[in-house]
């Protein structure tokens, strides 16, 4: 079980309105993916549902039941905090064994569930030290481990990946995708990294401002995006946009390609410009080219080597099946 | 500080400083302990020698001298009791987001800005005199009989003020331990289904430990001597007796240079014992 729906939910510090009313389904078993810039009330919105902070106004069900007054114990939620939130004074063992021991689980039961999840986790070793003699990528596991020993209805991480490093990273998400997989529960995960976004989501919220700008699965929000927000934040290198005469060739006020729809010639196509800097990663090439009505210099994805110099001039052609129009509020037409 | 160079210059320069600590140290110890094997007796013919360890002896075989020993680690016991388990409670209290919290927090640490004289004598005469003070008008006004706090509960008087004046400190190194527990640790704890007073006692507390050690060291050191509060209150009369101030009395009441160098060995004997002591009970929580 873990079924979560928000109804109309606001929250404001003081006078500040962070969250605006919003709704949101996440339903048994989904993995959603809260993504969005720094500040935009990712956080806040997850420490709503763990219900860490009061909601101000509106409603949060869990599992059909209003769970807008229930403390933060009993929604049967578990998180893992940025920081980890490990107790350092406690061996890995008392720090997994935490919720148990305060659920009063009798000992026997507290043993062997926590065997279990040292073992899905590989801590078995670590077992009886302290989280200040671990490594960044342990101690995410640790705390993991606290929440998966509780068998909550669903799962909430707050950016765990951000205090890793690189490669560490990219195992982890495969390490939490897995678990996902394997467990079947509900999992809500807040990154500002639109990658993170893309690998693990089922289901993809994009907030801005607090405000939810698109909910979808990561293939709809890159091939569909509603507004020019969406468009710019989903996808790597980030779409292009260009606008006045170039757009309204086009019928819009802004077009937008992504790097990848752009063809590159020497000869001939609809845009003109001369290579700028070049990006070379053995399996692509990205190229930043000038190019007239652009919002920004124009990015663009070759595959392989095509052996153009720096100020040399070629054609661009968008195509035309991937082309996104925005009008001048920003949303997308079709 | 890294190479030769600068590992050297550092000693050059901190040479001054060490060299005054040890004089400073070095000179009043040695002094003591030359004292210590006289017969000095300044109103009485002056230097008279050489006795060995007859200072050493007299003044162990005293009959004050196990009492004020009693005395000195009752009053340090009972103070650092009350400040610690006072200073939690007020730095917990003092953490709450509250109005008039920078006044309050002012408030709370002023008793150690009053001198130790003063504040013994605003609580003899103010507080606790059994004609005229504000404790005696209390029990009046309740119909009870004035409590004569310094004869009748002296010991209990003297604990009561000098915590009074500890409070503060410690509540001031355990408010800044507590701000720096890391929320998001409380919070883990409160969904892992924590109660508030186990939030406190699986989490906060254990936070505080390095913090009420350094309270507990710190405060034996200057409990051991303290002096001014018994002086101006009871004079070391009514079971109030400490070991500094039995070397006091020794000293310039009766007058004896010698016996009472042999007591301020003894004095440090004493506060190394209650080091080492304190040292293994709490020294552990040190260790990062
Ligand atoms: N306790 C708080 N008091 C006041 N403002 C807050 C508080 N928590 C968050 N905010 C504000 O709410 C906004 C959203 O914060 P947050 O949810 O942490 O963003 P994110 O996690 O998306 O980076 C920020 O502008 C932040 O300053
Ligand atoms: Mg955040």
């Amino acid at each position: 079980m873990g079924h979560i729906s928000l109804n109309q939910v606001t929250k404001s510090f003081g006078d500040v309105n962070v969250i605006p009313p919003l709704d949101l389904e996440i339903n048994d078993g989904e993995f959603v993916v809260f993504v969005g810039p720094s500040g935009c009330g990712k956080s806040t919105l997850l420490r709503l549902i763990a219900g860490l902070e009061d909601v101000t106004s509106g409603h949060i069900e869990i599992d059909g039941k209003d769970a807008t007054e229930v403390p933060p114990a009993k929604r049967g939620l578990a998180m893992v905090f940025q920081s980890y939130a490990l107790y350092p004074h406690m061996s890995v063992r008392k720090n997994i064994a935490f919720p148990l021991r305060m659920a009063k689980v009798d000992q026997a039961e507290q043993d062997r569930k926590i065997e279990a999840a040292a073992k899905a986790l590989n801590l078995t070793d670590y077992l009886d030290r302290r989280p200040g003699q671990l490594s960044g990528g342990q101690r995410q596991r640790v705390a993991i481990g606290r929440a998966i020993v509780r068998e909550p209805a669903a799962f909430l991480f707050d950016e765990p990946l951000s205090n890793l490093d690189a490669a560490l990273r990219v195992n982890m998400r495969l390490e939490i995708s897995e678990l996902h997989q394997t467990l079947d529960t509900t999992m809500i995960y807040v990154t500002h990294d639109q990658v993170e976004a893309m690998t693990m989501a089922d289901k993809i919220v994009v907030l801005r401002a607090g405000n939810i700008e698109q909910v979808g699965s990561p293939l709809e929000l890159y091939r569909a995006p509603r507004n020019k927000f969406v468009a710019g934040f989903i996808g790597s290198p980030k779409m292009n946009f260009l606008t006045g005469a170039t757009a309204a060739a086009h019928g819009a006020h802004t077009i937008g390609i992504r790097p990848e729809h752009i063809e590159i010639s020497r000869e001939a196509g609809a845009w003109k410009g001369k290579v700028g800097v070049s990006e070379h990663l053995g399996s692509d090439t990205f190229f930043h080219i000038p190019v007239a009505d652009a919002e920004d210099t124009l990015t663009v994805r070759a595959s392989g080597e095509l052996g153009l110099e720096r100020g040399e001039e070629v054609f661009l052609s968008p195509i035309m099946e991937h082309l996104h129009m925005f009008d001048a509020q920003g949303l997308a037409v079709r | 500080m890294a190479t030769q160079h600068s590992r050297a210059a550092a000693r050059i320069m901190m040479a001054p400083a060490v060299f005054l600590l040890l004089v400073w140290m070095l000179v009043p110890l040695t002094m003591t302990l030359y004292f210590s094997f006289k017969k000095y007796l300044p109103l009485r013919g002056g230097d008279l020698g050489w006795t060995g360890f007859d200072n050493y002896v007299r003044f162990v075989t005293s009959s004050s001298f196990w009492p004020s020993v009693q005395t000195t680690l009752v009053i340090v016991g009972g103070v650092l009791f009350i400040t610690v388990i006072l200073g939690i409670m007020l730095a917990v209290l003092l953490n709450q987001p509250m109005w008039g919290q920078g006044i309050v927090r002012i408030l709370v640490i002023a008793p150690f800005f009053v001198m130790p004289t003063v504040s013994a004598l605003v609580w003899k005469n103010m507080f606790m005199d059994p004609v005229n003070g504000l404790f005696a008008h209390l029990w009046k006004f309740f119909g009870a009989e004035p409590v004569q706090w310094l004869s009748q509960a002296s010991l209990q008087s003297i604990v009561m003020i000098v915590s009074w004046q500890w409070l503060p400190f410690a509540t001031l190194i355990l408010l800044t331990a507590i701000q720096s527990l890391d929320r998001e640790q409380l919070e883990a704890a409160e969904m892992d289904g924590a109660q508030p007073v186990q939030r406190f006692a699986f989490i906060t507390l254990p936070h505080l430990g390095r913090a009420i050690t350094i309270v507990i060291l710190i405060q034996t050191i200057f409990l051991l001597a303290i002096f001014a509060e018994i002086f101006v209150t009871t004079g070391g009369a009514f079971g109030t007796r400490t070991l500094t101030y039995l070397i006091f009395q020794r000293v310039l009441e009766s007058q004896n240079v010698g016996l009472g160098s042999a007591g301020g060995v003894y004095a440090i004997i004493l506060a190394n014992i209650v080091a080492i002591f304190l040292m293994r009970i709490v020294g552990k929580n040190l260790d990062a």
